[in-house]
């Protein structure tokens, strides 16, 4: 009776949760992911076709337009300022590679005082990681299935 | 023209993301390990090659373009060494970003302090 009485109050509890909660301003927050996002990308663009002025093909202006668009994720990081626009842009500023470099950047200054091998060292990889472990599963699995498909 | 469909590609791909922080329990840390894994997926479908081409670095700076460029990889080093390419082949366009942000990491918690 009493557990039963429990879980009926959780249960009571937890619609009120859901009623108080604020709802997050969804159209806000997909706009301003939209812009951020999108102009991180034209940054990029700029980037790339400096690269190719440059004399670089398309494909080979890839990895040098990553590094300078992870060295600015890094730095504005280090600033303080990448996670300030994270506030405001949500997935906008997350999902480019600027907020992959925010993401291996910013705990390794929070957790400094942990120290250089278990704090940052440890602690970079936090997000990253798990990006890179089923990032990598994936593409190996979609390559076993294309050398498959190829090989037969 | 072109930085018009970075723009709109990137952007797209921004906002569907923070569709399903909001509308889902997903934590942007799921999203970003989802992305990954789409951008890998729809590149071995050949579906992402054709956002590249028409969104240029609206596709590749998000982080769905980071799974394409591990597939690409894959099948380059498939195409060039056959089956060993398949574990070979995925950080052959990715390490640069990679290496990029593991030295910075280390130099920014060196140089900074964190704030508040």
């Amino acid at each position: 009776m009493a557990a039963e009485n429990q879980t009926r109050k959780q249960q009571k509890y937890q619609r009120r949760v859901q009623q108080k909660k604020p709802k997050p301003p969804v159209v806000r927050n997909v706009i301003a992911a939209f812009v951020v996002g999108g102009l991180i990308c034209v940054i990029g663009q700029v980037i790339l076709n400096f690269c190719c002025a440059l004399g670089l093909s398309v494909q080979e202006a890839g990895a040098p337009t990553a590094a300078v668009m992870v060295a600015l994720g890094s730095l504005l990081t280090g600033l303080g300022w990448y996670d300030e626009l994270g506030k405001f842009a949500g997935a906008g500023s997350a999902v480019p590679i600027t907020g992959f470099a925010n993401s291996v950047v910013s705990p390794a200054l929070e957790f400094k005082r942990e120290g250089f091998i278990l704090g940052v060292g440890a602690r970079m990889f936090v997000v990253a990681g798990p990006v890179l472990v089923y990032g990598t599963l994936t593409s190996v699995m979609v390559g076993f299935v294309h050398w498959l498909v190829k090989s037969r | 023209m072109e930085y018009l469909l970075a723009f709109l590609v990137g952007g797209a791909i921004c906002s569907l993301g923070q569709l399903l922080m909001d509308l889902t329990l997903l934590t942007s840390a799921h999203v970003l390990v989802l992305f990954v894994c789409l951008g890998a997926l729809l590149s071995g479908l050949g579906i992402y090659g054709g956002l590249v081409k028409l969104g240029g670095a609206g596709a590749t700076i998000p982080l769905t373009g980071f799974g394409h460029a591990m597939v690409q990889g894959i099948l380059e080093e498939i195409e060039a060494k056959g089956a060993i390419g398949i574990l070979s082949g995925s950080f052959k366009n990715t390490t640069v970003g990679l290496v990029a942000a593991i030295v910075l990491g280390v130099i920014m918690a060196l140089v900074f302090d964190p704030k508040g």
